[in-house]
């Protein structure tokens, strides 16, 4: 067996009782516990146990009422996704599967901002997992699926760092509804936070409000102004090359270096502090550990000063580097910043796999696995059960919504996507559905015979047929068992309408046995109940020479059940004494009669 | 055409109604109700559109519906309808009837009165599939094949017809005021069972019929036991089929297959509509027979004849790819309708 990547989690069931023994036993999504008699030999009886079962269920989120629209939000999408043409150029596919992947991210953020409103403790946890989903998704979308060259790559890392980073806006709210924006002692936070996150615009449009208080000092403001004003960055849409970019980047580093070394700004603590950050000293980044708040800011601020140009491929080394520093040795790095690592690595697999054992639920790897096999980044990796890593995770994702009572429906569409063992999977589940009422019933059957899995299909009209059948509902049941097509049900259904004939005297149900149609050839004894009732209904409407010929032909054809022929017999007496019936009809009652007469008296 | 936005609401809708407006008044319906199902704890709930007649927003489908109050319920909701503005009637699986009223000055919902496993086998609950009511009056109908008067303001049962059929009664409408039509199957070379009924709103011997192959059939029941004609609709089974209130020219149908269309016969000639059979052009038409002879001026489009000059056209009215539409329902130019994607859309500007 291979090794372990991480030490099983133990969780504690509050209810049962200190040092007993107890029982398991494994469902499709959870566990069964219960208290046994087990006594181990030096123990002593504790008290009288507990008469519960517990269930111990290790994904709690397809329970949560608002993340159940991430579930069904994202279904739609996943659907949606599965279509696109394969045919489509390559350019126009990976707009489509960028935009899909923001579909996927805004209803992650939907979710997100609805259980913040909620606001509840328990739900902090959720919020903040799904807060770290969001930013490994967008880092995934913008490294693998973009998949942006030098140059884009930064200013995409640069909104991916912006988006979240919320409480600077915040900080800078605050600092602006204030009597004296400039005095806040914020202020100047803000404005480093600013600076850090490239947003220049908004730096310098506070700076002005601090030049206004101090007009002795314009002159170093202006130039402050400047240098942020000049700071080139590169236009994908424009018609300059990432070269002359670099070059120009270059001349802007060195002035704003040449006035560090003039101390252009060396009697405002705050401006040098500018200054520096904007030429890239990486002391002085670090020294703002705290308006960084993460690695992965101040690896994007580092890069945003020193090297804007970053190729994709050289990432992982400022990555690796940063995370480092920017780290204590003694704290221990947490799953996210592995993660984050591994996709600056462009190691997907890693990702995946690491995001497979931090979070409790499929639903992040499967959706995202999905997409990045679309767009072809996925190796074919075998997994030892023979079915690719997509399938794998999907098919994982799609048993546990399985479990659920509501969004087995949702499970479906995920298994017709899984090409090898999908169609297996949903036989084996579909199975297991409860059916209380006939309507859902139907919605099983339908999702069943539209993959034509005969086999379910009859079983399920079976376990119908036969519930009807117990409550005394025959024509309900004879419904049943002929949408299965199952001659031997019907068979059965039938003797007992004809039991019931037997006792009562008259038919029961009889707007269903008389519109049947060429459903009654599904069996033998069903023809010859739909006939005999047709028989009936010619006598009581006086069409005695039909009859006859109904008759004749029911007990030469030899359909009938033994136990009814004395009941033809008997009906076949006052046809005998009919005027209407034709002589040979006649004639051949009597033989037939006279025939099955010595049959029965042998 | 708009795009029509879904608002997820973390449970399978199976019924949806409008609460009714007074006819007095122009103001389009503002709430609707919804039962659940398949839930462990289903719900029902109220909704609001805001849609209270002034227009501060023009194009009218900003606004998701916003939940009002919500009440749990025994079992999955089968069947729900508007008793009168503030009370509706629910069916459940497990065979019970419930009258809730809704407080709408403390948006609260509270259980009026409740007839418990009304609808049963000997030894089991039978669910309770359909309900109509003409206030105080109440007619459910059930898998047990029962069908069971009741008054809203009475403790029992007035009437119970049992054995009305010995297979699952699907639905349930009212005919005239005396007379209801209950809806099993039909027979067209197949045993179909047919699962939801509306009569038309001005004449009714018109009544439309929806079943297990999604076929939309319109019959006339004076004249017996055939459809008066027959359209292919969907490809899985119809749940609801509605004629609109006021204009009846305009039919809604919602299917398994997720799709939710919008039927619309016209004619194009001078003579008005009334006297003259309506012609389908684009969808599959199996006529049965003409219509014998005699009082041609009161022959709706809905039956359609060969020889007639109307035409038929269908719209989808959702996007594709939802998971079944369970159910709708349409009131002046709002339609609302429930999908088991736990979605509920609403479109305030229907074209009618």
């Amino acid at each position: 067996m291979e090794e372990l990547d991480v030490e099983p989690a133990i969780t504690n069931i509050p209810a049962a009782s200190d040092g007993k023994h107890l029982g398991f036993a494994w469902g499709p999504g959870d566990i069964l516990a219960y208290e046994t008699l087990y006594m181990a030999p030096g123990m002593c009886a504790k008290g009288s146990g507990c008469s519960f079962i517990h269930e111990v269920r290790k994904d709690e989120d397809i329970y949560s009422p608002i993340l159940r629209k991430l579930f069904n939000e994202s279904h739609h999408i996943f659907v949606g996704l599965q279509t696109i043409r394969e045919d489509l150029p390559s350019k126009n596919k990976k707009t489509q599967f960028v935009s899909i992947s923001k579909n996927y991210r805004s209803v992650i953020r939907a979710c997100m901002e609805e259980l913040q409103q909620v606001a509840a403790s328990v739900l902090v946890l959720q919020v903040s997992i799904l807060l770290a989903i969001e930013l490994i998704w967008n880092l995934c979308e913008v490294l693998f699926i973009d998949a942006a060259p030098a140059g884009p790559l930064l200013l995409h890392l640069l909104d991916w760092v912006r988006l979240h980073k919320g409480d600077v806006d915040e900080k800078a709210r605050e600092v602006l509804q204030s009597e004296s924006p400039a005095e806040h002692h914020d202020y100047w936070d803000v404005v480093v936070s600013y600076v850090l996150q490239g947003r220049f615009e908004e730096a310098r449009q506070m700076l002005v409000k601090q030049a206004t208080l101090q007009p002795a000092a314009r002159n170093m403001y202006k130039l402050m102004d400047t240098l942020l004003s000049k700071m080139p960055f590169y236009n994908p849409g424009g018609t300059q090359t990432l070269t002359e970019f670099d070059v120009k980047w270059r001349h802007w580093h060195e002035e704003v270096d040449r006035c560090l070394q003039d101390n252009s700004f060396a009697s405002n603590q705050h401006l040098e502090i500018i200054c520096k950050i904007l030429v890239g000293d990486e002391d002085t980044l670090l020294e703002h550990k705290e308006l960084l708040s993460t690695w992965y800011h101040f690896l994007v601020t580092r890069l945003l000063f020193c090297h804007p140009t970053v190729k994709p491929t050289e990432l992982h080394y400022y990555a690796q580097s940063c995370m480092t520093m920017f780290l204590d040795l003694r704290s221990v790095p947490e799953p996210l910043d592995s993660i984050l690592l591994a996709a600056f690595e462009f190691d997907i697999h890693q990702v995946i796999k690491d995001c497979s054992i931090a979070l409790n639920n499929w639903w992040f790897v499967a959706h995202l696995t999905d997409l990045l096999d679309h767009c072809k980044l996925l190796q074919s990796h075998n997994l030892h059960f023979g079915s690719n890593l997509r399938e794998f995770l999907l098919l994982e994702y799609a048993s546990g919504l399985f479990t659920h009572h509501s969004l087995w429906q949702l499970a479906v569409d995920y298994f017709d996507n899984c090409p090898e063992f999908g169609h297996v999977y949903l036989e084996l589940q579909i199975e297991r559905v409860p059916l209380d009422t006939e309507r859902k019933a139907l919605k099983v059957l339908r999702i069943c015979e539209q993959r034509q899995m005969s086999e379910q299909v009859r079983s399920i009209c079976k376990i119908m047929a036969m519930r009807a059948l117990r409550n005394n509902r025959l024509g309900s049941a004879l419904s049943w068992s002929i949408r299965a097509k199952d001659a031997a049900f019907a068979t059965l259904i039938s003797e007992r309408f004809l039991q019931d004939y037997c006792a009562r005297g008259t038919f029961s149900d009889l707007d269903l046995i008389d519109n049947l149609g060429p459903a009654m050839l599904l069996s033998d004894r069903l023809t010859f109940l739909v006939k005999y009732r047709e028989f009936h209904k010619l006598y009581e409407e006086n069409r005695f020479s039909e009859a006859a010929k109904l008759l004749l032909s029911l007990i030469t054809a030899k359909i009938a059940p033994r136990s009814f022929w004395m009941t033809l017999l008997t009906d076949a007496l006052p046809l005998l004494e009919q005027k209407e019936v034709s002589h040979s009809a006649h004639c051949a009652l009597h033989c037939g009669f006279g025939h099955d007469l010595c049959f029965i008296l042998q | 055409m708009e795009s029509v936005n879904a608002k997820y609401v973390s449970q399978k809708i199976s019924k949806t109604r409008w609460r009714p407006v007074s006819h007095s008044s122009l103001q389009q319906p503002d709430i609707f109700a919804t039962g659940s199902w398949d839930n462990e704890d289903n719900k029902i709930s109220f909704w609001s559109i805001g849609n209270h007649g002034s227009s501060g927003m023009d194009e009218g489908f900003e606004g998701d519906p916003q939940l009002l109050c919500e009440h749990k319920h025994d079992g999955d909701v089968l069947d729900l309808q508007f008793l009168d503005q503030d009370r509706i009637v629910t069916t459940s699986s497990t065979g019970a009837v419930t009258i809730f009223r809704h407080h709408q000055n403390s948006q609260t919902i509270s259980v009026s009165q409740r007839w418990p496993r009304v609808h049963r086998y000997p030894c089991d609950n039978a669910p309770c599939t359909g309900v109509v009511c003409s206030s105080p009056e109440i007619v459910t109908v059930g898998e047990d094949g029962k069908i069971i008067v009741f008054r809203a303001d009475q403790e029992g049962v007035i009437r119970v017809i049992e054995n009305a059929d010995s297979s699952t009664i699907h639905a349930v409408t009212y005919l005239r005021t005396t007379e209801i039509l209950t809806c099993i199957l039909y027979l067209d070379d197949v045993l179909l069972p047919l699962h939801c009924v509306d009569r038309h709103p001005n004449q009714q011997h018109i009544v439309a019929t929806g079943g297990q192959d999604g076929m939309l059939c319109v019959w006339d029941v004076r004249q017996g036991s055939t459809p008066f004609s027959l359209m292919e609709a969907h490809s899985a089974e119809m749940w609801e089929v509605h004629f609109h209130p006021t204009n009846p020219d305009h039919l809604f149908t919602c299917s398994e297959d997720g799709s939710l269309l919008h039927w619309e016969t016209s004619t194009h000639s001078d003579m008005p509509s009334f006297l003259q059979g309506g012609r389908n052009n684009s969808m599959i038409s199996r006529s049965a027979m003409a219509p014998a002879g005699g009082n041609q001026s009161l022959i709706s489009t809905w039956l359609s004849g060969d020889s007639s000059k109307g035409r038929l056209e269908t719209t989808h009215m959702l996007p594709s790819q939802t998971l079944s539409v369970n159910s709708l329902d349409v009131l002046g130019q709002c339609l609302v309708c429930g999908t088991d994607g736990e979605a509920i859309f609403v479109n305030r500007q229907v074209p009618v």
